[in-house]
């Protein structure tokens, strides 16, 4: 049994043990032995991996399977890991967990609720796990439809009109993502052969420029919808803040890496001469996107909308950085993946937390809360010294290598927008700090809150695992970031083989 | 090669305080927590003289300079082929000195602060955090490498922050500690841009190679240049716009006054005597780089150095809150630190600035720590800290008042108390390289004397019996580090900097210039006589004084209205014209656009459901005109 | 052989007949009305198949058979039209194609 099919097989029964059960109790208890059974099959893949490449396996990807699916149009169910892939499941792992004890007291239609929320989940996993399009695309669907019910039905505030909003926009992006995707399918092979949605076999012919010039725009941008880049991000600031707690760190936390990992994966693999020629746009617009979005954050006066324009800069500043196209400045894109996927994840958990207790998410109806319930407060100063970037957590690794890399290219262009880029961890501590300082320093606004407990066993395990998980990173960045180096290599060496006479 | 492994120790103690009494503070007694702390950092600290006697005397060869050595290095974070960054102990005379004097005053501010924090509900946080400040200065000075360095420098700015912060139920101090925080991140922001600059020029990060004289680094001076300066000349810049925004200079000075919103005992620590010299530090280190491939970036420190000194010793005479004074004296003294490093040169009698500037380093620390904690004695006895509300002081606090004195004394430059050689090293530097900068300083020197001595006198002369309980003298745990930073105040001077610490490693000879030094002696007891004259009795001549220069003493007492512009370049430009317009923008315009789309296909599907009328005829009518329209087709055009 | 008499003269009385029937089932309000268009139409069809079976293809039959088939049909059809017209009636108490609209937007 391949351990790859155990990802999809595991959630799969966890959710058939869901419709059995009965009630919030049952049904909570069944989602956490599933999701932490899950936990620990991505901490053994990570160890497998680690083990066989040790023992020396040069193979591009790991742990392959492949099964033919539908054979007149030659789709396979193909799945395969490397080093990048196994960082990102983790990374699911450790966020899907957190997220089950973020939800703990979901009291209205549980079992509904830890449905949905498993579903996508599977769909997530298959993601990072395929490498055929065909079924990438499959998971990447299952991932996101599933979003609707959550945020319309346990949704707070015009839960409605975000869902719809979310919904609609990322299906949008998904249109476009199957018209760059069956256009790659199209031309995936030379004349004669049969057509392929295999990406690692893709990845051996060059499609040809004009079509790569047409496919690379939809698909980035297609992805792009789901990694928030700029202007094509509004549906991220209504949907996390109308979702509740355990939805919107999986989708700030995991769904949003998801574009990432796809411009990454498909997008630049598949087209690097197109992604070479048209990355200028789109730094442009990234770089817009991290400063935009520091500068958003700095006005707002909900919780989840502060917290949802932090995302927007900072997965911008993941694109931002994959642009880059050189090796130093993915592996520092892949970090920032992992690492905000953690925070964001960490950060929801928290305000859910909170307003759980004062029921209200209006920053300036709090204040002082640091006095009142000192747990939540410290790990909140916590996640936002991690998230402006402090050195010892892994926030300072994934902005410095990706500055360090971006900072490669010797051209005037590319250092501005670095410098632009750069100039966020200025704009983040400001807005960063505005929070902490209104919502936990200061003295106390509301007398009703002096009656707050702090928080329950099941609120510390989920932020617990969170902050050792970035401080572990952060302390200790050598392992994540050999591990991503050595995946990235084939990639970089794919890039660099093709001479493109670009405008810069 | 002696090995000096064991000098990770030193950093790594207060670490590990930091994480004990964070974790388990709150279990403990405070007097615990406090023991706890001061036991770690005494650890270090005689770990620290064991080095430094071990570098500079025991393993040291007659005749030899002093080189610098990695005591411990290993890789932490590889970026790209060539850049790595490491983390690691570098041993060198300036490492050293640092190591020595970051020691020796957290020490004594953890002692002090064991009698001065007593009572206070977050004894074991203060403990924990100032052991946090400790780990990171330690580690800063420690750095073999500049993102190292980079790594500390921000643990130091997160520290600096909790710790300002410390009385977080105070609005004032909370915006105190995030101006400090913003204002210091904005400068590193330009030194995080030096560094990408440098290490890319240079191909490295490390300092050894970087500071070689004859590497690679200094050669690349005459690389590309941009807007008439060699790229290495902007890294170094912006490298400094990092290290001045950390030593309060001028234009990023602005959160050093509110910083002392903070317990004293930290403003004693942090804000007089190791973290603002850290920009110092930083220059010093890059020192080689600086002077040989960048001279025109040494010009900018030292103009940058001056202008702070003057500027801040001008707003100094005005305060009327102690531990302001105190600030903006921290100020004045660290400008003269910067410009003595931009006057200097390299190897031998050109270093001499290099030299007196490490060399004001190590006094001033002593005596601007034991002013700081002397202050909170005062502020301890009396509540208060403004002048206003002191006075006669010299009778409650005999103690305190000795030792102040002292600190005065030195820091006007009178021999031979200690501040007298370093400063006087200083002013010789200045004096060949630059008459103008030499003048400046000579003026601040004089100035320095006067509000030193005002404040002096307002503190401890004077006829305020108004007391509403007799103050007392502190107890003993406050004292003693009181007593013994005087000592290290008084004989500091004696230490032979100039066969210690120089540029290049090697001693040189050195002998005071009586020509500088007695027109500088005589300035400093000039300012101390026109203070006695004016503030020893009560009497209306400061305030004729003020009279005269009235627009003068206005504008100097509002600190020329930097806080002003600060706080009008963040609220109204920042907040009000760009963050809201932007949200606006985002959710008026782009969100609107979305909502618009929407919104024209649901007209659309109004408009079109209209052929779902449910009458029978129309439908019909569709049908059959379709029928006819499609016979026409196949019969006229296929 | 009906001599002199060209095929043309019965199509296009069969065609006037087929769009008179189109334009009474499209304009007439009374549904009893719109049926006796659509046998209007029927009735055309009849014409037609009768016209061509007898000028084209004299020896043969199909077209009259068909036309036996459509009137067996029309009748049939009337039937089921009626039931329907009924069942209309006694929903709406009147037989006006107007009122059977609910099958809409």
């Amino acid at each position: 049994m391949n351990i790859l099919n155990l990802f999809i097989i595991v959630p799969v029964l966890t959710v058939c043990g869901i419709m059995l059960t009965k009630d919030l109790k049952q049904s909570r208890l069944v989602s956490a032995i599933g999701m932490g059974v899950q936990l620990i099959l991505a901490f053994v893949l990570v160890y497998l991996y680690l083990s066989e490449r040790s023992a020396g396996n040069t193979e591009t990807m790991l742990f392959m399977y492949d099964a033919l699916w539908f054979p007149a149009l030659n789709i396979h169910y193909a799945l395969g890991v490397d080093g990048i892939s196994v960082a990102m499941i983790a990374l699911t792992g450790i966020v899907v967990f957190a997220g089950i004890f973020a939800s703990w007291k979901m009291e209205y239609l549980p079992r509904e609720f830890f449905i949905s929320l498993i579903v996508l989940a599977t769909g997530v996993y298959g993601f990072f796990i395929s490498i055929d399009l065909f079924t990438m695309f499959l998971f990447y669907e299952l991932a996101v439809i599933p979003m609707y019910i959550l945020i319309g039905i346990w949704g707070t505030g015009p839960k409605e009109y975000s869902a719809m909003k979310l919904t609609l926009m990322l299906m949008a992006g998904s249109a476009m993502l199957m018209v760059g995707i069956l256009g790659i399918y199209f031309f995936s092979a030379p004349a004669g052969s049969p057509l392929t949605f295999n990406i690692m076999e893709i990845s051996k012919i060059t499609i040809p420029i004009e079509m790569q010039r047409f496919l690379f725009p939809f698909t980035f941008v297609g992805f792009g919808i789901l990694g928030a880049l700029f202007p094509f991000h509004t549906w991220s600031p209504d949907g996390h803040a109308s979702a509740p707690t355990a939805v919107s760190m999986l989708h700030a936390g995991v769904l949003m890496k998801l574009g990432g990992y796809g411009v990454f994966r498909i997008a630049i693999f598949l087209m690097p001469q197109a992604a070479q020629e048209q990355a200028w746009i789109f730094l442009i617009l990234t770089s817009i996107s991290v400063v935009y979005g520091a500068f958003s954050a700095i006005v707002q006066t909900d919780l989840k909308y502060i917290n949802a324009y932090s995302s927007v800069s900072h997965c911008g500043l993941v694109l931002f950085a994959i642009l880059m196209m050189n090796q130093t400045a993915m592996n520092g894109a892949i970090i920032q993946m992992i690492s905000h996927g953690l925070m964001t994840a960490l950060f929801f958990a928290l305000i859910g937390m909170i307003y759980g207790r004062t029921h209200t998410r209006l920053i300036n109806e709090m204040g002082g809360l640091m006095k009142v319930i000192p747990f939540l407060g410290v790990v909140y100063v916590i996640a936002g010294l991690a998230s402006l970037g402090l050195p010892g957590f892994s926030g300072f690794v994934a902005e410095m290598t990706i500055f360090v890399g971006a900072f490669q290219h010797v051209d005037v262009f590319h250092r501005v927008v670095t410098i632009v880029a750069a100039s966020s961890i200025v704009i983040t501590a400001v807005y960063i700090l505005r929070v902490v300082g209104i919502l936990l320093f200061g003295p106390i606004k509301n007398p009703h809150f002096l009656e707050l407990t702090d928080a329950k066993w099941y609120e510390r395990i989920s932020t617990i695992s969170l902050v050792l998980a970035i401080t572990a990173i952060g302390t200790a960045p050598w392992w994540l970031s050999n591990m991503i180096n050595y995946s990235l290599a084939p990639i970089v060496e794919r890039l660099s083989t093709i001479q493109v006479t670009g405008l810069f | 090669m002696a090995d000096y492994t064991y000098t990770l120790l030193i950093p790594l103690i207060p670490l590990f305080v930091f994480l004990l009494l964070g974790l388990t503070g709150h279990k403990m007694k405070p007097l615990v927590s406090g023991l706890i702390g001061s036991t770690g950092l005494g650890i270090s600290a005689i770990l620290s003289y064991a080095t430094a006697f071990k570098y500079f005397i025991g393993s040291h060869v007659a005749g030899t300079g002093y080189a610098s050595i990695k005591g411990f290095e290993v890789s932490w974070l590889h970026l790209t082929d060539k850049l790595t960054i490491h983390l690691g102990v570098l041993i060198d005379p300036i490492s050293v000195m640092m190591l020595v004097v970051i020691t020796t005053v957290s020490l004594m501010v953890h002692i002090y602060s064991i009698g001065y924090m007593k009572g206070d509900p977050g004894f074991y946080r203060f403990f924990s955090f100032l052991s946090l400040f400790s780990f990171s200065m330690l580690g800063l000075v420690l750095a073999t490498n500049i993102f190292q360095m980079y790594i500390f420098w921000e643990l130091v700015g997160v520290s600096s922050f909790l710790l300002i912060g410390y009385y977080y139920e105070k609005p004032s101090a909370v915006a105190a500690s995030k101006k400090a925080f913003i204002v210091t991140r904005f400068a590193d922001l330009g030194f995080l841009i030096g560094i990408l600059m440098l290490s890319f020029n240079t191909g490295t990060f490390d300092f050894q190679t970087l500071t070689d004289p004859n590497g690679p680094a200094i050669a690349s001076a005459g690389g590309a240049a941009f807007m008439g300066m060699s790229v290495l000349t902007w890294s170094l810049i912006f490298i400094f716009i990092g290290g001045a925004g950390k030593s309060a200079m001028f234009p990023f000075h602005i959160w050093l006054p509110d910083a002392m919103e903070g317990p004293t005992p930290v403003s004693a620590l942090i804000h007089a005597a190791t973290m603002v010299v850290a920009g110092v530090y930083l220059v010093a280190r890059l020192f080689p780089v600086y002077a040989l491939g960048a001279p025109d970036a040494l010009m900018v420190v030292a103009w940058v150095g001056g202008f702070s000194s003057i500027f801040a010793a001008v707003i100094a005479c005005t305060q009327t809150d102690i531990k302001r004074v105190l600030a903006f004296s921290t100020m004045s003294q660290i400008g003269y630190m910067m410009l003595s490093l931009g006057v200097s040169g390299y190897g031998g009698e050109e270093g001499l600035g290099f030299m007196a500037s490490n060399f004001h380093l190590f006094t001033h620390a002593m005596f601007k720590a034991l002013l700081f904690l002397g202050a909170g004695a005062v502020i301890h006895a009396v509540h208060t800290n403004e002048i206003g509300g002191m006075g006669n002081l010299r009778k409650h606090l005999p103690i305190t008042h000795i030792t102040f004195l002292i600190a005065c004394i030195t820091i006007a430059g009178i021999p031979p108390f200690s501040a007298f050689f370093s400063k006087d090293e200083i002013l010789v530097a200045a004096f060949h390289n630059n008459k103008l900068l030499f003048a400046i300083e000579y003026i601040v020197a004089g100035l320095t004397a006067f509000y030193m001595f005002r404040l002096y006198y307002g503190i401890f002369w004077g006829k305020n019996t108004k007391y509403d309980h007799t103050p007392h003298e502190s107890p003993l745990v406050m004292t003693i580090p009181l007593m013994i930073l005087a000592f290290g105040s008084v004989f500091a001077g004696f230490i032979p900097f100039h066969s210690l610490v120089t540029s290049d490693g090697l001693p040189f000879e050195s002998k005071i210039d009586w020509l500088i030094a007695i027109p500088s002696v005589l300035i400093g007891v000039l300012g101390i006589v026109v203070a006695t004259v004016m503030y020893k009795k009560e009497n209306p001549l400061p305030d004729k004084v003020a009279g005269t220069f009235k627009h003068l003493y206005k504008w100097a007492y509002h600190k020329f209205y930097w806080d002003e512009i600060y706080l009008f370049v963040t609220r109204k430009i920042i907040y009000r014209y760009i963050s809201e317009p932007i949200a606006w923008f985002d959710r008026h315009v782009i969100d609107a656009t979305m909502n618009g789309v929407a919104g024209i296909v649901q007209y659309t599907s109004y408009a079109i459901k209209g052929f779902q009328s449910g009458r029978l005829q129309q439908y019909a009518f569709v049908f059959v005109s379709g029928t006819v329209v499609l016979v026409l087709i196949f019969v006229y055009l296929v | 052989m009906i001599q002199n008499i060209p095929l043309s003269y019965f199509l296009v009385i069969s065609t006037l007949m087929f769009f008179i029937g189109i334009y009474g089932f499209l304009t007439r309000r009374n549904l009893i009305t719109m049926l006796m268009s659509i046998e209007l139409i029927l009735n055309s069809v009849n014409i037609n198949f009768v016209a061509f079976n007898r000028y084209l293809y004299p020896q043969q039959l199909q077209g009259h058979f068909f036309m036996l088939i459509v009137i067996a049909v029309a009748a049939a059809e009337s039937a089921v039209a009626i039931a329907i017209i009924i069942n209309i009636y006694r929903n709406f108490k009147s037989v006006d194609v107007e009122n059977v609209d609910e099958m809409k937007y």
